[in-house]
């Protein structure tokens, strides 16, 4: 894997034509999607900026693939509208659309060689001979399969399949790439090998690639923009540290690692300019970042990523202006990397904490029945929509 | 024995039932048939063995109209079917739905009543004083003072009607596998319905033809049942030509010489059709 560029420190921005402004290559606006009685899609809009890597992330039946297939025309939405470039293109077919699909089995014509099946669309378009020639060993180099031209999609692997349907969309020069679960065919060290590739792919050619996936590392891995969906809906849109750090939904905050929720009834009246309190369950005193709270009224749900979390010892002081609270170690296990703990407080919270291992020995490390403290920097709390249930 | 040559010996025994099968219903009784196409003599005295190549010259010689025939009518009834049999497939495999099981048992239905009850059936239907050949003769099908029964196309619509679902279901399985999302690239593709057809569809499809082609050509060539209910003797075709020598004249030899001119006419047709179609492709997408 030599022939794709090295990784520049920023990705590279085509620049557009109004001369560097972002601009608006796909455009939902209020799409819904219905099956029979069945809302497969409930009120959908999202814009994706020209160049951007943007990944639809989401459990399966989430709509994600119906998203993208409404994109590439396949599907109909039953409402709203699809843009390209700004064109309305709701009723247009697939063929009459400026983008194509890596599809997630690939797709690929049994009957006809890599080579044929890469010319595909361009002798569909009446491209010229001698420029299709050349621009499918063109392609046939990027993705690196120019000594299996000759094959038949029968003899390849799942990567090389893979590989061909990439250049089989891509030789068309589409304004936008879309790929459903490009990788989910294959084994865990392709996909990572393969996620660096299709990202390297895409820098250097510049196009935007929706890529639609489950795997929250690749589409974090991947993806300028991450829209995690749930239930037919957008629940968050952002980069993958705005998703990592500053959830604002409890499925985001859970379906992007793990996090620890915590209800909380806020206390009225600001702290100081900056933070808000509010009391837990089991009536302990926690901050948060008032401008994280904005918005909502009544009981929140406040988060912390369990690598955020230190324990403590009773007979410890944790770092003034922390948020603590106390219970006990129910299970503590060693990961060689890191330690991983549970612990549950009086009213029934659980808490996981994962600290790195820099003790070496377990002197340093909780057992379980043990008493601690559970505490972590105010401003690594995050708020979610206000919870009712336990987390 | 060891275990290793146990193991390297299992696959035989498992072909060994299937073996016996053909060495005792088609080695020996080919062989059989080859030195009796080669023997001579009358059915009063009995035939031996005396090397007599030139019946199959005189067989051809005597027999070539009924040859042509029989290769016309099983052509001509094979074309017939596919250009039936190919929409029907299509659309049981893409729009029949839930109903796709229903179709499939109306398409073989009629192989629960035997052929020959069958073909006598079309025989009543299609008589002269029916109200058929009457409508026929309206729309212009069957001359005013002509017939429909006893003509080589009665005999031609037998064998479409008689050997139709041999031509649907192989298309029908072929068309059925063809994975629904290389529709959805080609139109990703920049292909129309119409050219995703030509150039997915109908490609992905011709193991499938190739198959029904010769389910249907085969037998057709061989047939005599249609020829002699529905047909007269201008529409004899070699089965039936085969069938009498064997039957009633029992001048064996002449009868296997007949049979083995018309298995290597069908061996070579067979080959060049292959040919056409690129057996690349038959042998590939077959697995």
């Amino acid at each position: 894997m030599t022939t794709v560029p090295e990784s520049t420190e920023t990705p590279r921005r085509p620049a557009t034509a109004a001369g560097g402004a972002e601009q608006r290559d796909i455009c939902l606006e209020h799409v819904h999607k219905r099956y029979g009685d069945q809302t497969v899609i409930g009120d959908l809009s999202l814009d994706i900026e020209q160049g951007r890597f943007y990944a639809l992330l989401g459990p399966s039946g989430c709509g994600k693939t119906t998203t993208l297939r409404m994109i590439g025309g396949f599907e109909l939405p039953t409402s709203g509208t699809v843009l390209l470039a700004g064109q309305d293109v709701t009723q247009l077919p697939p063929h009459k659309r400026e983008v194509n699909t890596v599809f997630q089995s690939y797709a690929l014509f049994p009957h006809l060689s890599v080579e044929k099946n890469v010319a595909f669309g361009l002798e569909r378009r009446k491209v010229d001979k001698h420029e299709t020639k050349r621009r499918v060993a063109e392609m046939l180099e990027t993705v690196q399969l120019t000594h299996l031209a000759k094959r038949r999609p029968g003899q390849l692997s799942g990567g090389q399949a893979q590989r061909v349907a990439l250049a089989r969309a891509l030789v068309n020069k589409p304004r936008a790439l879309l790929l459903d679960e490009p990788l989910g065919a294959l084994d865990l060290r392709l996909r990572r090998q393969l996620q660096d590739q299709l990202k390297a792919i895409q820098r250097e050619i510049g196009i935007t690639f929706v890529h639609v996936t489950h795997d929250q590392e690749e589409a974090m891995s991947m993806a300028d923009t991450i829209a995690v969906m749930n239930g037919g809906a957008i629940e968050q849109q952002g980069s993958a540290e705005d998703l990592y750090e500053r959830p604002e939904t409890s499925f985001v905050a859970n379906f992007l690692g793990t996090s620890n929720l915590v209800d909380v009834t806020p206390e009225s009246g600001t702290l100081d300019h900056e933070f808000s309190r509010g009391t837990t369950v089991d009536r302990e005193p926690v901050r948060y970042l008032t401008h994280r709270a904005e918005g909502y009224a009544g009981p929140i749900r406040i988060g912390v990523r369990p690598e955020k979390v230190r324990l403590y010892a009773t007979d410890q002081e944790p770092p003034a202006g922390d948020n603590v609270l106390h219970g006990k170690v129910v299970q503590s296990t060693f990961l060689g990397v890191t330690l991983q703990y549970l612990v549950r407080t009086s009213g029934g919270l659980e808490l996981n904490v994962v600290e790195p291992n820099l003790v070496g020995n377990s002197a340093g490390t909780f057992g379980a029945g043990q008493d601690v403290q559970v505490a972590w920097d105010a401003r690594q709390t995050f708020v979610v929509e206000g919870g009712t249930a336990g987390a | 024995m060891s275990l290793s040559r146990r193991r390297r010996m299992l696959p035989w025994w498992f072909a060994l039932p299937g073996l016996l099968w053909l060495i005792v219903f088609f080695a020996i009784p080919i062989l059989n048939q080859v030195s009796v196409s080669l023997m001579s003599g009358d059915p009063e005295k009995g035939y031996e063995l005396t090397w007599t190549f030139s019946t199959y010259w005189d067989a051809i010689r005597d027999y070539h109209a009924q040859f042509t025939r029989s290769f016309g009518y099983a052509g001509a009834a094979t074309l017939i079917d596919f250009v039936i049999a190919f929409p029907l497939a299509y659309f049981i495999a893409y729009k029949a739905g839930r109903f796709k099981g229903l179709w499939l048992l109306l398409v073989i239905l009629p192989f629960f009543v035997s052929q020959v009850m069958r073909t006598a059936s079309w025989q009543l239907i299609l008589n002269d004083q029916g109200w058929l050949v009457a409508r026929m003769q309206d729309v212009g099908v069957v001359s005013d003072d002509g017939r429909f029964l006893a003509t080589g196309k009665a005999v031609i619509f037998g064998i479409s009607y008689n050997f139709l679902p041999f031509m649907v279901l192989p298309i029908y399985a072929t068309l059925d596998r063809i994975d629904r999302r290389l529709i959805e690239a080609a139109s990703d593709l920049y292909c129309s319905r119409w050219t995703a057809f030509r150039k997915v569809t109908l490609p992905l499809a011709v193991p499938g033809i190739f198959a029904g082609s010769l389910l249907v050509f085969i037998p057709a060539c061989g047939d005599y049942i249609n020829s002699s209910i529905l047909g007269s003797s201008n529409t004899t075709m070699i089965g039936n030509v085969i069938q009498s020598k064997f039957l009633n004249v029992l001048d064996y030899p002449t009868a296997a010489a007949l049979s083995f001119i018309l298995m290597g006419v069908i061996l070579l047709g067979i080959a060049i059709y292959g040919r056409v179609l690129g057996t690349k492709n038959l042998t590939e997408l077959a697995g």
